[in-house]
């Protein structure tokens, strides 16, 4: 579908207000919209919510060879996928350079900053190691879609427990999660991308700018950074000129949020783990919020299925016999079988079939006479003609073949009566003549 | 860890109840659903059976490419993606089933020259998935407003070497299972809209799975019906 284009008036009126220091959700200039962070039942299987825009991640792992130039180190794969629900623009193919751009940004964020201890994913060196696959989905699109991502990385990452492996000399044992307890990943850091829209060629700018900003921004600001103050990526897209102390400035911004944030996921680390050691319930289901009226919950429903064996016995006493089914299949010769006989050959036929559809295309018009055949021409009018009418030199046209008996064979209720009509009178019959191999 | 315990649990549950072996302990898992939680979608819904969740959003009636639109009806389309990797065969298959299953229910009829888009997302995957996308796409195109002559539910049964019947089962129970069964049955008289099976099956134990699915999409059906009652009452 084509993106909704952004009308005059609204562009106007959301730079007025970002002059005069206003947002439409309210916020203040330097404010985040509210973030929520849920973990499903698997491990590194999460959704992080930054005001409305929502996004799936999920860790997973496999045992694979390593690159051939780096042999004693573990493989990342980031993939950030546009869900087509997330906007109606999003479609396969189309978006293509903003999807390249958050992929590139992210790979950059997470494998660049080296947040990810790669030596640790090694098992056997030049063998076997993890590679490590982060699959990012973004479900709904309300702005700054990189922040959503990577904060929905870090936290899918930090959860996320690979299997344990035991190295004995030569032999590798692999522990399912039922055997030994999984591990976590060694994480360094955890790198935190913010974002800064800025406005009127640089005069204003906004953090966390939600969908109606993004649109109307002159050019973005994404700095990664951790929790020590360290950036990990920086990048400015749009054209836009900033002054050096800007970009201190917006650094020194990034520093006081990623802290925040850091805090904020590591609480929802540590609460996911007290409820999963105490044995209470967590996983998706207990994240919809039970006050909401657009949210509902039905426990265990047993099912009485005591009937079920009485009814499907009058069923199949009622039904009909299935019907014989030949399957024996005969063999030719090797590689050519046959399995049933198939229909009768109709190959012999071809020419009447072939006249009974054209003249099935003239019906409307009640032909009585002669039938004009001509390659692509619909026959029409014709009501009157007595001679058959040559309409080109080609050869095929040059047959006549009188053959009234042969008329009322093929029977469709409406010609009918045409053909009948037909036979006695005898007029020579123009037909078109095709390869008569089979006659 | 926890999440055999819940396993455990349940089939305790279903081998204590019944006394017959034909599975009279039969149970649907905990069921949750919360519609409109996307902002963007013109519907969407999350559907939770158990531990398998899916999240689908939709789109419609909307513009349509040329290419693909129908003179006298709406054109509709189903895209289901897995959670990790590129979606694949088994994705495209199931799109299609899903797909058929919604043009026997929607009236597209009313909105010619129009494309109607359920995009299903797979959130976790822990049995019945294809039951979970179908009820989550009814529950997001019921969210969306298309009109549907009824609505549509989606019941997972599987049979075990010694043929007892499991309603809903974990992906454990379809692993051992000896012929996994899944039915779309519609709302108004709880005929079969679709089905998709897998494995080795008598007649007659396909028609108990039939009938079994009737019974449990009563179940669903009264889920339905009570959390769109709790969304649109005025108390």
């Amino acid at each position: 579908m084509k993106e909704t284009p952004l009308s005059n008036c609204e562009r106007r009126f959301l730079l007025r207000a970002i002059e005069e220091k206003k947002r439409l959700d309210g916020r203040q200039t330097y404010d985040y919209r509210n973030i929520r962070i849920s973990f499903g039942t698997d491990y590194g299987c999460c959704i992080v919510e930054l005001g409305k825009t929502r996004v799936l991640g999920q860790v997973s792992c496999e045992l694979v060879s390593p690159k051939l130039n780096r042999a004693t180190e573990g493989i990342l794969f980031f993939n950030l996928e546009l869900s087509q629900m997330a906007a109606p623009a999003f479609e396969p193919g189309r978006h293509s350079d903003l999807l390249v751009k958050l992929n590139r940004l992210l790979e950059r964020c997470l494998r660049n900053s080296k947040c990810i201890d790669t030596e640790s994913l090694c098992v056997v060196a030049g063998e076997k190691v993890w590679q490590i696959r982060v699959d990012l989905h973004l479900l709904n699109h309300d702005g700054n879609i990189i922040d959503a991502a990577s904060i929905a990385a870090i936290v899918a990452l930090c959860h996320f427990r690979r299997p344990d492996v035991s190295v004995q000399g030569d032999e590798v044992t692999l522990y399912t999660p039922e055997e030994r307890d999984p591990v976590p990943l060694s994480i360094h850091h955890m790198p935190i991308c913010v974002s800064f829209a800025f406005f009127q060629q640089g005069t204003y700018l906004l953090v966390d700018p939600n969908e109606r900003e993004e649109r109307v921004m002159d050019g973005l600001l994404v700095i990664a950074m951790n929790k020590h103050r360290e950036i990990c990526t920086i990048q400015s897209s749009g054209g836009i000129m900033l002054l050096k102390d800007q970009v201190l400035r917006c650094s020194k911004i990034a520093g006081v949020k990623v802290a925040e944030i850091t805090e904020l996921i590591l609480k929802a680390l540590e609460n996911d783990q007290k409820v999963r050691k105490e044995g209470g319930k967590f996983g998706f289901a207990e994240s919809i919020a039970n006050q909401r009226i657009t949210a509902f919950k039905m426990e265990k429903a047993p099912i009485d299925t005591s009937d079920v064996e009485e009814k499907a016995e009058e069923i199949i006493a009622e039904a009909e016999p299935p019907s014989e089914v030949v399957s024996t299949p005969v063999l030719w010769t090797p590689g050519t079988a046959q399995i049933g006989e198939g229909v009768e050959n109709s190959w012999g036929d071809l020419e009447d079939s072939e006249k009974e559809d054209d003249e099935g295309g003239g019906d409307e018009a009640i032909i009585l006479d002669s039938i004009k055949m001509d390659t692509g021409v619909e026959v029409s009018d014709i009501g009157s003609q007595d001679a058959p009418i040559i309409l080109s030199d080609s050869e095929e046209e040059e047959m006549i073949i009188l053959e009234p008996d042969k008329n009322p064979k093929k029977i469709r209720t409406q010609t009918t009566s045409a053909k009948q009509e037909k036979a006695p009178s005898k007029k020579p019959v123009k037909r078109r003549k095709k390869k008569r191999a089979a006659n | 860890m926890e999440e055999e315990m819940h396993t455990d649990a349940k089939i305790r549950a279903e081998s204590g109840t019944g006394s017959s072996p034909r599975g009279s302990g039969c149970s649907l898992r905990h069921f949750a659903c919360e519609q409109n939680l996307l902002s963007r979608p013109d519907g969407s819904a999350s559907f939770l059976q158990g531990d398998t969740s899916v999240l689908a959003g939709v789109y419609g009636p909307a513009e349509v490419k040329v290419s693909k639109e129908i003179f006298n009806k709406a054109t509709l389309e189903v895209i289901l993606r897995p959670k990790i990797g590129l979606p694949g065969v088994a994705e495209k298959s199931r799109e299609r089933l899903i797909r058929n299953t919604c043009e026997a229910v929607v009236l597209g009829t009313l909105h010619p020259r129009t494309s109607i888009t359920v995009v299903l997302q797979v959130v976790s995957d822990a049995g019945s998935l294809l039951a979970c996308c179908l009820n989550a796409a009814c529950m997001a195109l019921v969210d969306a407003g298309v009109p549907m002559r009824a609505l549509f539910c989606g019941i997972t049964c599987a049979l075990d070497s010694d043929g007892t019947l499991v309603l809903d089962p974990t992906s454990k129970q379809e692993k051992e299972a000896r012929a996994v069964l899944t039915f779309a049955l519609d709302s108004v008289e709880r005929k079969l809209l679709m089905s998709s099976t897998k494995g080795l099956y008598s007649d007659t134990e396909l028609q108990q799975c039939l009938a079994a699915a009737q019974a449990a999409s009563q179940h669903v059906f009264r889920f339905y019906r009570e959390s769109l009652q709790r969304r649109y009452s005025k108390s």
